[in-house]
C-alpha cells in the first residue's frame, strides 16, 4: 500500500547540505504495523515528514519516490494531496501538548478537520466526533473540554481519535507515547493495536525506544545516520539482531527481570551528517569493526530474508577478514 | 549505614485556583525516608506523583508546608534544613547537596563555554582556590565524568545530549558533594546513551563516595543502579525497600501495576488478548486536590477493601521494606497485577 523507494532528503543549508535521509526504501502492507527505531538525529522523523509530505525548507526530497495507493506523493499536486491527507493518510504528532490548540475545545478541533475534508452537517460532525472519541475510550462529554482539562494520556488518545476521523488506510505516528509513563504507554499501545485490528489501517510508528515496539510491531526498520541499518520481522530482530548497531540498541537497556548484568550501551554519538563519510557510518562506534569498514561503504544486503547494512555479511569481505584474523569462527557469531 | 539525610513527614501543598474554585494541591504528603552515605536511592513514580517536588524540597527550592529534613554533615548531630539561616550555612548545604537537572538542553547557558558553570561553582563554593587551581579542578572533574579536559572550551551546542548531561554531573561534582539530587537525569537521552550515564552514577558513588537520589520513572534503570527503591503514588510513598526485594516481591498493588507494565523485549510476545486484559487498567493517577482520607490508589485497585476508601494507609514495615497498603498489612498476599 505504501512503497517508499530510494527516498533521499537533504537539508540545503549554506555551503554543506546535510543528507538526513539517504536512500531509504520500505514498504507497508495493508493493516501492517511497521516500527522505525533509531537514536535522535538518525533521520527517522525526517523520513516520516517526507512520507507525509510535511517537510518544509530547507529540507527537500532530492531523490526517490513515495507511492501511496499507486500515486506518487512526492510529485503530487497540492490539490490532490489535500484530498488524500486525513482522508486516507493521517499523522499523529509527537507531543499532544503542543499539537492540540490550547484555546479551542477538543470538539471544535475535530469539527475543523471534518469540515475541511467534506462532512458538512452539524449533526454529522457531532455524531462522528463522538464516535471516534468513544473508539479511543474517552467519554463524548470531553468534546467540550479544553486540552488542559485532559490528562496527558487522554490528550494523546484524542490525537489518535482525530487521526481516525475518516478511517484512513495509513496512520503515521511520531513517538506518540514518549511523554507518557509506562502504565499509560502500555494501555495506549494496546489500544492502537486493537483499533488497528478493528478498522484495518496500517501504522508506521517511529520511536527511539526499541523495547516499546517489541510486542506490537510486525516489522521493524532500524535506522542509523539516515540509512536503514537493518530491516526485517520484529521477532527476528529481537531474537537474532544481525547489525552490530541493532545488537547494541538491544543490549542498551537494563531489564527488570533476570540477572543484573553490567551494560555498556553504545559508546560515542551518531556521526555528523554534514561531513562526508567514507566507509560504514557506524564504524567509529562499532565493537566488531573490520579494517575494510573504514573505507568501504556497506550496501544493504539480503540475509535470511531481512536486509542488513554491514560488511560482516558481505561474503567477499567477511572471507578476507576471516583469513586475516585466522579464525575458524563465523564473524557473525562473534559476541559483542 | 551512616545517615546522611533524613526526611520526616515531609509535606508540600500548593494553593491553586482563583477566588471561586480555590483548592489545595497535595503534591507531597507525609513522606519519610532516609538516605545513607554512599547510597543510591531511586525515587520512582509516574509524572505527577510528587517525586520532583521531593527533590526540590531537599534542594531548598521551596520550604516544606510541614515536616522536617535533617542533614548530617558529618560533623556530629544532624541539623534541620530550616535551621540553615546564614548565607554561609546555606551555601555550604547547596554545595554538598547539588542538583542535576532533567533537560541537558536548557540547563546549560548557550552563550558560555561549558567550563563556565564549573568555574563559577568553584569560585562561589571554594573561594580558597586560585584561578589556576580552579582550572585544574575543572579539568579533574571533567575527567572524572568521562569528558576529558579538552571539552572545557567547548560551547553547549557542540556537545551531544549525553555529553551535556555529563557536564551537569561535572558541575555537581566540583563543589565536593555528599549527595547529588539527580532529577530524571537520563530521561531526555537516547536509550543507547543512558547506560553510560547510569554507569557514571555508579562510578561516582564508588570513586567519589557520593550518595545519589536518583529520580526516575524507569524502574529498570532504578534496578540497574540503585540500592533502595522508593515508589511514590499521588504524593505519598506506596512502597520502599531494597530494590531487588521490591522487584522480586512487590507488596503494594501500585508497584505491581508499574512492574507489569514494563515491556520486556526478551520475552515472547503475549497475544493481543493477554495484552488487552493486562492493559484493561485505564485509570489514571488522581490530581490530589483537597483529598479525603483513604488510600489514593483505591479507585484503581482491584483488591481494595472497605477500609481503603476511608482510612489512609500508613507506611509500615513489611518484610525487608515498607508498604502503605491495608490489604498487604493485614497479612494477605496481594496479587493485583502480574
Amino acid at each position: 500500500m505504501l512503497e517508499v523507494s530510494g527516498l533521499t532528503v537533504d537539508y540545503l543549508t549554506g555551503t554543506n547540505p546535510v543528507r538526513a535521509v539517504d536512500d531509504v526504501s520500505l514498504s507497508v502492507g495493508r493493516g501492517e504495523f511497521v516500527g522505525i527505531v533509531g537514536e535522535s538525529g538518525c533521520g527517522k522523523s525526517t523520513l516520516l515528514f517526507a512520507i507525509a509530505r510535511l517537510l518544509s525548507p530547507p529540507a527537500v526530497v532530492t531523490a526517490g519516490s513515495v507511492t501511496f495507493r499507486g500515486e506518487n506523493l512526492v510529485t503530487m499536486t497540492d490539490r490532490r494531496l489535500n484530498a488524500i491527507r486525513w482522508q486516507n493518510l493521517s499523522v499523529v504528532m509527537q507531543s499532544a501538548m503542543n499539537a492540540l490548540n490550547p484555546v479551542m475545545p477538543v470538539g471544535a478541533q475535530f469539527a475543523d478537520a471534518l469540515r475541511a475534508h467534506g462532512t458538512i452537517s452539524r449533526k454529522a460532525v457531532a455524531a462522528r466526533s463522538a464516535e471516534v472519541l468513544r473508539l479511543v475510550g474517552i467519554d463524548a462529554v470531553h468534546l467540550g473540554s479544553y486540552p488542559h482539562q485532559l490528562s496527558g494520556g487522554m490528550r494523546q488518545r484524542a490525537m489518535i481519535a482525530m487521526a481516525l476521523l475518516f478511517t484512513p488506510d495509513l496512520v503515521i505516528m511520531d513517538e506518540p507515547t514518549s511523554a507518557l509513563d509506562v502504565v499509560a504507554q502500555r494501555s495506549l499501545m494496546t489500544q492502537i493495536k486493537e483499533l488497528q485490528r478493528e478498522l484495518g489501517f496500517a501504522v508506521v510508528f517511529v520511536t527511539h525506544d526499541m523495547s516499546l515496539v517489541s510486542h506490537y510491531s510486525d516489522r521493524l526498520v532500524v535506522m542509523y545516520a539516515g540509512q536503514v541499518a537493518e530491516a526485517g520481522a520484529t521477532r527476528r530482530i529481537f531474537d537474532r539482531p544481525l547489525h552490530p548497531y541493532s545488537r547494541g540498541l538491544l543490549e542498551a537497556f537494563p531489564s527488570i527481570r533476570g540477572d543484573k548484568v553490567p551494560l555498556q550501551g553504545i559508546p560515542g554519538s551518531p556521526p555528523d551528517l554534514s561531513v562526508i563519510h567514507n566507509g560504514c557510518r557506524f564504524s567509529p562506534r562499532c565493537p566488531v569493526k573490520l579494517p575494510a569498514c573504514e573505507t568501504t561503504p556497506p550496501a544493504l544486503l539480503d540475509r535470511e530474508g531481512t536486509s542488513v547494512r554491514c560488511l560482516l555479511y558481505d561474503p567477499g569481505i567477511a572471507a578476507v577478514a576471516q583469513a586475516e584474523a585466522g579464525q575458524a569462527t563465523q564473524p557473525r557469531r562473534r559476541r559483542l | 549505614m551512616t545517615e546522611l539525610l533524613r526526611a520526616e513527614h515531609l509535606t508540600r501543598h500548593f494553593k491553586i485556583g482563583g477566588t471561586l474554585a480555590r483548592g489545595t494541591l497535595h503534591a507531597v504528603d507525609d513522606v519519610s525516608f532516609l538516605i545513607g552515605e554512599r547510597e543510591i536511592v531511586a525515587l520512582a513514580g509516574e509524572s505527577g506523583s510528587g517525586k520532583s517536588t521531593v527533590a526540590r524540597l531537599l534542594a531548598r527550592v521551596y520550604p516544606p508546608t510541614s515536616g522536617t529534613v535533617t542533614y548530617f554533615d558529618g560533623t556530629g548531630a544532624g541539623k534541620p534544613l530550616s535551621a540553615l539561616r546564614s548565607r554561609r550555612d546555606a551555601l555550604r548545604y547547596s554545595a554538598q547537596v547539588p542538583m542535576v537537572f532533567q533537560d541537558p538542553f536548557s540547563s546549560l547557558n548557550p552563550v558560555f563555554r561549558v567550563s563556565h558553570g564549573v568555574l563559577r561553582a568553584l569560585k562561589l563554593h571554594r573561594p580558597e582556590l586560585s584561578a589556576a587551581e580552579r582550572r585544574a579542578e575543572a579539568a579533574r572533574v571533567f575527567d572524572v565524568v568521562g569528558l576529558g579536559a579538552g571539552m572545557l572550551g567547548r560551547f553547549p551546542h557542540e556537545l551531544s545530549g549525553g555529553q551535556r548531561q555529563r557536564v551537569g554531573f561535572a558541575q555537581a561534582l566540583a563543589t565536593r558533594p555528599r549527595l547529588i539530587l539527580a532529577d530524571e537525569p537520563v530521561s531526555m537521552l537516547d536509550t543507547s546513551i543512558r547506560i553510560g550515564l547510569l554507569n557514571l552514577m555508579a562510578k561516582l558513588r564508588a570513586e567519589e563516595g557520593v550518595s545519589i537520589l536518583y529520580i526516575t520513572h524507569d524502574i529498570a534503570s532504578a534496578r540497574y543502579v540503585a540500592d533502595r527503591l522508593i515508589v511514590m503514588y499521588a504524593g505519598r510513598i506506596a512502597e520502599t525497600g531494597p530494590v531487588e526485594d521490591v522487584l522480586a516481591a512487590p507488596r503494594h498493588p501500585y508497584t505491581q501495576l508499574l512492574l507489569s507494565a514494563v515491556p520486556d523485549p526478551k520475552a515472547p510476545p503475549p497475544g493481543l488478548e493477554a495484552l488487552a486484559a493486562a492493559a484493561g487498567e485505564r485509570g489514571e493517577p488522581p490530581k490530589v486536590i483537597d483529598p479525603r482520607p483513604g488510600c489514593r490508589f483505591q479507585p484503581r485497585c482491584p483488591v481494595a477493601i472497605d477500609q481503603c476508601a476511608t482510612v489512609t494507609p500508613e507506611l509500615l514495615p513489611l518484610g525487608t521494606g515498607e508498604a502503605a497498603c491495608h490489604v498487604a498489612q493485614s497479612g494477605a498476599e496481594v496479587k493485583a497485577f502480574s
